[in-house]
């Protein structure tokens, strides 16, 4: 049979088959093999021994490892406190930049280089920011006054996770910018020119036609933020790799290591079990709740 | 008075773009300042803001005595190939889900979205022992095939909108005029959404340039690395050569920022397209 005598169907099929090779072969399978590994023995150093099957053992030493509950505790807190931060002054930014000014878009071109420098470049520029000695930060904050001797930002377990956020909303807030300003834009002029008419003050304009009009974008933009931040790896890695004292330890870096360092791929795969439940667990919530509709067009 | 309110308001906005615009690329000047400043100057205390001498030479040193350039050809490699086996395969699928009549589109649609959230952690210990069984740690594929899973559901998302967006009576016409499905697909919708697939190729290229989970895991040897990973990998033995680093940053970030300034107005229309309208 030739491709040019393919009716409409099965042409559909043969066009989608290569992509859904993909996705089941690459990404599906992978998942479920993920959960076979994390409920049998496998130790990469002492593979020899063999791989047998543990039942949920794997997943009970998880449980009982404080440091798990720690990497957990600390990718909730960077992810709500970054990804808050991010929306807060992503949205406040984009209300300020939507309107015609001169340097627009140079504004706007500027905001595009955060996101388009690689997150692990941009841990390696922040480390150099936040160095003891040679670091700007402390440079400027000596300068003004606002501390009084050098502070070793990411070396200190009391300022190594404020510095990782600080250092993601920085990379991110951009982007978020960009996605509701796009949302504004879409919102009709006249919506708040008849709002105006009617005696509407600049607040309720935005509690009434604003917000109302937004919620699904920033919806959307909040669900992909937060999964971004849940994942965390790259930044924490070249940043702090998860020191001192693993204070800024996140799921995935645990995994890593334990997967990576200590070549232990039960027990880490059980971490990246319990990373993939989060982020379903979070999307759930979303489609679910907030009714977020992705597959709208 | 009212003029006067008006004219504080213009210097605050004014004040605002400047700290905004200000507090976004300073890290990034600031990483340039150290790569041109002489050595005895860029571990002086309290920091020298303005250095006495400015010098390329790092730059010379970084680019013909250490692996940089090997790493941004293997950078260069994989993303090229990522982006362009990620345009054909998902041209097709696109094409399939937004103009064909197949069935469980919704299922696949969701199946798509869903694989756009997979986080990478959850998948990387099979995938590094299935690469590891058919000796592709190390190579080019062992991440252009990952690169490539991932990168799907934006291409597919992206180009299903631009299909949708060619009007369905081309199809018809070129049907009547004898054309097979499969003619109509190549012949004349494929042509149209070449502005979409250019979008979509620069986002795939800048995430398969930047990853760096896959990078760090598959490919351990310092001739396949990829440059995010090859840059962390520049620590040197003793003390960090901040200015070394420093130079090695701006060659590789120079060319994105420069590629996001030129297509800015196609990288944001096909953010918004990829993930507000989702």
């Amino acid at each position: 049979m030739k491709i040019n005598d393919l009716s409409e169907r099965q042409l559909g099929y043969i066009l989608i088959a290569p992509a859904l090779i993909f996705i089941f072969g690459i990404a599906i399978f992978p998942v479920f093999r993920t959960i076979w590994i994390s409920l049998h023995n496998i130790d990469l150093r002492i593979i020899h021994l063999g791989t047998p099957f543990v039942g949920l053992d794997n997943y009970i030493a998880i449980f009982q490892e404080a440091r798990f509950w720690n990497a957990l505790k600390n990718t909730l807190f960077f992810s709500f406190t970054s990804v808050s931060l991010e929306m807060f002054l992503g949205f406040g930014a984009a209300l300020l930049v939507n309107r015609k000014f001169k340097g627009r878009s140079i504004v706007r071109a500027s905001v595009l280089i955060p996101w388009a420098i690689p997150t692990v470049i941009s841990g390696l520029i922040w480390r150099l920011l936040y160095n003891d000695q040679i670091g700007v930060i402390n440079d400027i904050f000596l300068r003004l006054g606002f501390i009084s001797e050098s502070v070793s930002w990411i070396g200190n377990s009391s300022t190594a996770m404020w510095s990782v956020i600080v250092a993601d909303v920085w990379k991110t807030t951009p982007f978020v910018t960009l996605l509701i300003l796009a949302g504004l834009q879409t919102i009709p002029k006249e919506l708040y020119e008849s709002a105006k008419i009617d005696g509407a003050n600049k607040w309720q304009e935005f509690i009434n036609i604003t917000l109302p009009l937004l919620k699904s974008s920033i919806l959307v933009a909040l669900l992909f933020r937060i999964l971004a931040a849940f994942k965390v790896f790259g930044l924490i890695d070249v940043l702090t790799s998860g020191g001192p004292s693993n204070s800024t330890e996140s799921l995935s870096l645990y995994a890593h290591r334990l997967l990576f360092r200590n070549l232990n791929f039960g027990e880490g795969s059980v971490v990246s079990v319990m990373t993939f439940l989060g982020v379903l667990l979070i999307s759930f919530i979303f489609v679910k709740i907030f009714n977020v509709d992705l597959s709208r067009k | 008075m009212r003029l006067l309110n008006k004219y504080i308001k213009k210097i605050l906005f004014g004040l605002f773009l400047v700290v905004f615009t200000g507090i976004i690329t300073f890290p990034f000047l600031w990483k340039f300042l150290m790569s041109i400043k002489p050595d005895s100057e860029l571990y002086s205390i309290p920091i020298k803001w303005i250095p006495s001498s400015i010098s390329f030479q790092r730059y010379v040193n970084i680019l013909t005595t250490t692996s940089l350039p090997t790493y941004i050809k293997n950078s260069l490699i994989v993303a090229t190939t990522t982006t362009l086996i990620c345009i054909i395969i998902g041209s097709m699928a696109a094409y399939s889900l937004a103009r064909l009549d197949i069935r469980g589109k919704k299922i696949i649609l969701s199946l798509v979205l869903a694989i756009s959230m997979f986080p990478a952690i959850s998948i990387v210990s099979p995938l590094f022992l299935i690469l590891r069984d058919f000796g592709l740690l190390n190579s080019y594929l062992g991440l252009i095939i990952p690169y490539t899973t991932f990168a799907l559901p934006l291409t597919i998302f992206i180009l299903t909108s631009f299909f949708r967006t060619i009007p369905f009576e081309l199809e018809e016409a070129a049907r009547v005029d004898g054309a097979t499905y499969f003619q109509a697909f190549i012949k004349i919708i494929l042509p149209l959404v070449t502005p979409g697939m250019f979008t979509t190729a620069i986002l795939v290229f800048i995430r398969s340039w930047n990853e760096y989970l896959f990078a760090l895991t598959f490919n351990m040897s310092d001739s396949m690395r990829t440059v995010p990973v090859g840059l962390t990998m520049f620590q040197g033995e003793f003390a960090v050569p901040w200015g070394d680093i420093s130079a090695a940053t701006i060659i590789v970030t120079i060319p994105l920022i420069i590629g996001v300034l030129i297509f800015q107005r196609r990288i944001i229309s096909g953010l918004t397209a990829g993930s507000v309208k989702g």
